[in-house]
């Protein structure tokens, strides 16, 4: 076991290490940098004021230096500064994630509470027509385009209750923290949970077709036994592979939901700052989330020798 | 009785008006919500150029002088004394001296003094020891020599040759006093001004939040406690929060009619306004490239052009057919409709679309052999769209264009290389004002001249008319230079654009300007009836 732990490790690392060199390049392969993108809104191109503020910000320096440069300065916790508010690159993304992170969370907990229960009562009411309702319900959520749903939720408070569930303020207290982040995350929610539940719900109706679920039964168990106890625990392995994916998918991929609701999370900063070419933002925070990714997945795998036996066993 | 009746109801009307008048006395207190369309670059307006700065940064400084915040058309005549108390040329009007006011503090408590306004000019001229990071007005005073103080209340500008508009250019949105003893580096992170409103924080994708000045020179002003700019990237997300009341005032200018209508019927007591933003939207030929290089199909093209099409498809029919200048009534400038209509290319459309396809035709063109062209345009719905419309315009004499939408980065860099042969842009006005459109647009050696046009007659025209004093005399010399830059397809104007701004009716005293979207936010007698 420790001898895989460690291999992990070292392949997260090695991984963290390849998406630091794609992204650094990918980058600098997109048209224009800061300096351009600056210019652009005076409608003009002053090629030596660019030139001078090209060589302020290092943009000049042989591509090689500017990576040694930004990974040295990543290992000494130094990520430099935004090219666009000229502040610590630390400073702008540090207060941003905890939003994400909360946002991420409500949807996350959303799917589970929702999508794995529902999944199991489709898959043990099979052909039933709770089991049809639920089909349309999940189908219709994989369907629904996330920024059609965040505005027509936004279109229905504004008209019956006049009011509208965006981010203006930071929001004060943990009611008023839960009921600002509640209402996008359900959004998002139902998207995962519809995703969830039909893997929930596929992956039930296969184990429960298995040999060990008719002794189980041919034993005498009780039917929520049987379901819950002896059949869910085998079906979850790849629902919790899509659950962790769904995790590292939300702490980079709310940009629709954050932009529909106004929230200044991770997300909508990324493509900010990608619009500003602001390299230092965009690189940092890119290896954020791809650690956040890597880390997720090195958990799941934990959490398979957990959940599966033959797994631990085997390694 | 009928008089006791009549006399009951005249009381009853002195006092609703006497009521009616109280209600319309400014009100101390509050902070207005306005929504910004974007994070601007910074908050240093000398340093940007694009009103996303003007609007929330204006109320930060003062300049010497200010169009009048309450008269929407910007012109001479509603010039006011700002920092300045008052100006005055001298008799050859080559210089121009301002008495300064007295007892104005920055927001870091040090006074301002004549010192601060050289020490911006001299920012300006690039002749500072410290630098801008970018200077895009550095043109609009070329033809300032030098800015000399006389004591500390005593400014003088003195000019090459005598340039009436260089008050216009000082009354803009775009041209606040900066302090001597900040570097312009923390005024682009946190400006200190003299205006009525203090810089709080600017929080990227969030809000920038500006509060009550206590020592505004103004005294009792400004009325409000703050203002805070929300930033929301989307419209409809925005639109719903000034419906739902989280926001007060929609970001200036940037409703379009179908919005203002959705607004109305969702909430018929908001305000509503479409004006002109004195931005144009333009036809550009690379004059340099063949075929182009020939003057006979240029000006094909410009006889092709059906301005009221666009102007009926991309707004709703809200837009202005002019030339390079704002037309009137709201534009000061703009040739007058005689004149317009007896301009080549916008008479009849049919008869000059006749001409055109005559022209192409004598060029070797036709149905069966068209010419085959791309369309450059910035990859932005308010470039691409009207860009769609002029290719399918352009079919008509024979030109087959494909659209080639640029990476918006990338647009002004290809522009300027010359790497487009057609193309169509916009070209916002700071000002409404004849020096700052010809120069920056036209002259042979200006970075914004993007088609390279280059008239040396004509520039000593714009030279003539900036020098004239006399009102009625320029505006001739202004019309004859905007109709020759037409006929001669400098860069053929398709149509000036009308956008709107809505506010709840508890929001007093704002006033949007008719002839430029960046001189109006001051706010500072801006109150809240609640």
């Amino acid at each position: 076991m420790g001898t895989y732990l460690v291999r992990r490790f070292a392949l997260m690392l090695l991984t963290l290490f390849g998406i630091s060199v794609l992204i650094f390049v990918m980058l600098r392969m997109v048209p224009g940098n800061i300096a351009d993108i600056l210019f652009d809104a005076a409608g003009m191109i002053d090629v030596s004021e660019k030139a001078k503020l090209e060589h302020e910000l290092g943009l000049d320096k042989p591509i090689v230096v500017q990576y040694v440069e930004w990974i040295g300065g990543l290992a000494r916790g130094d990520l430099g500064y935004s090219y666009v508010s000229e502040k610590p690159a630390l400073d702008e993304i540090a207060p941003r994630i905890p939003i994400t992170a909360k946002l991420a969370g409500l949807a996350l907990a959303f799917s589970i509470v929702f999508g794995v229960p529902l999944g199991v009562l489709s898959a043990v009411k099979q052909n039933s027509t709770l089991d049809y309702i639920l089909r349309v319900v999940s189908l219709s959520g994989l369907s629904m385009p996330a920024f059609w749903l965040g505005l027509l939720i936004l279109m229905v408070f504004v008209s019956s209750f006049g009011s509208i569930p965006i981010y203006t303020d930071p929001p004060k207290g943990f009611w008023n923290t839960l009921w600002l982040y509640s209402v996008p995350a359900a959004a998002v929610g139902f998207r995962s949970s519809a995703l969830v539940m039909r893997l929930t719900r596929s992956s039930m109706l296969e184990v429960l077709r298995q040999d060990y679920i008719r002794t189980a039964r041919a034993k005498g168990a009780a039917e929520w036994m049987v379901n819950y106890r002896h059949a869910l625990r085998n079906a979850l392995l790849p629902v919790v592979t899509v659950i962790g994916i769904e995790a590292a998918f939300l702490m980079g991929g709310l940009i629709v939901t954050e932009t529909v609701f106004n929230i200044p999370g991770v997300a909508r900063f990324l493509v900010e700052a990608i619009r500003w070419r602001d390299y230092p933002i965009v690189q940092n925070l890119v290896m954020f989330i791809a650690a956040v990714a890597v880390t997720v997945n090195f958990l799941i795998d934990l959490l398979y020798a957990v959940l599966d036996p033959r797994i631990r066993y085997s390694s | 009785m009928t008089a006791k009746l009549t006399a009951l109801a005249a009381a009853m009307l002195a006092a609703a008006s006497v009521a009616g008048a109280r209600a319309a006395e400014p009100k101390h207190g509050g902070i207005l919500h306005i929504y910004h369309r974007e994070t601007p670059p910074s908050l240093s307006i000398h340093e940007e150029a694009t009103f996303s700065v003007n609007v929330p940064a204006m109320g930060i400084f003062n300049n010497l002088v200010i169009y009048d915040q309450h008269v929407p058309q910007n012109s001479l005549q509603t010039i006011r004394p700002e920092l300045a108390t008052s100006w005055a040329w001298s008799k050859d009007n080559l210089s121009l001296t301002f008495k300064l006011r007295h007892g104005v503090t920055w927001h870091d408590g040090k006074p301002f003094s004549a010192k601060d306004v050289k020490c911006t000019f001299d920012l300006l001229q690039d002749k500072a020891s410290d630098k801008f990071r970018k200077n895009p007005r550095k043109d609009w005073y070329a033809n300032v020599a030098d800015v000399t103080i006389n004591g500390e209340d005593e400014v003088t500008f003195h000019l090459r040759r005598p340039q009436p508009s260089l008050l216009a250019m000082l009354a803009s949105g775009y041209t606040p006093i900066y302090p001597c003893h900040v570097s312009p580096a923390q005024m682009r992170t946190h400006p200190i001004g003299t205006g009525p409103f203090k810089f709080v924080e600017m929080k990227q994708n969030e809000s920038i939040k500006l509060v009550r000045n206590e020592n505004y020179w103004k005294k009792g002003l400004p009325y409000l406690d703050g203002i805070e700019y929300t930033i929301i990237r989307n419209r409809a997300t925005a639109v719903l929060a000034f419906v739902a009341g989280k926001v007060d005032v929609t970001f200036p200018t940037e409703m379009t009619k179908a919005l203002i209508a959705d607004i109305k019927k969702q909430d018929p007591t908001a305000i509503c306004e479409i004006k002109p933003i004195n931005v144009n939207t333009n036809l550009i030929v690379n004059r340099d490239s063949p075929p182009f290089n020939d003057p006979q199909l240029r000006r094909a093209m410009a006889l092709a052009l059906d301005r009221k099409a666009f102007i009926d498809i991309i707004l709703q029919g809200e837009g202005d057919i002019g030339g390079t200048l704002l037309p009137p009534p709201e534009g000061v400038w703009g040739m007058p409709p005689d004149i317009l209509k007896t301009v080549s290319g916008y008479g009849d459309v049919n008869k000059d679309r006749e001409e055109a396809r005559a022209i192409m035709k004598k060029l070797g063109y036709g149905p069966d052999k068209p010419l085959k062209i791309k369309v450059s345009t910035r990859n932005l719905a308010t470039y691409r769209d009207p860009a769609v419309v002029l290719i399918d315009q352009l079919k008509q004499i024979y030109i087959d264009g494909e659209l080639e939408p640029v990476e918006s980065s990338a647009w002004f860099a290809k522009v300027a290389r010359k790497d487009y042969t057609v193309g169509l842009n916009l070209t916002g006005n700071g000002i409404d004002d004849p020096d700052q459109a010809f120069y920056e647009n036209y002259a042979c050696t200006s970075e914004r001249n993007y088609t390279h046009y280059c008239n040396k007659d004509l520039e000593k025209l714009f030279d003539a008319q900036s020098a004239e004093t006399d009102l009625a005399k320029r505006k001739k010399l202004v019309w004859e230079i905007d109709k020759k830059l037409q006929e001669d397809v400098a860069r053929p104007i398709l149509f000036h654009a009308r956008t709107g701004t809505c506010w709840k009716p508890y929001v007093k005293n704002l006033t949007i300007m008719s002839n430029s979207a960046y001189n109006g936010y001051r706010f500072e007698d801006i109150w809240l009836d609640k």
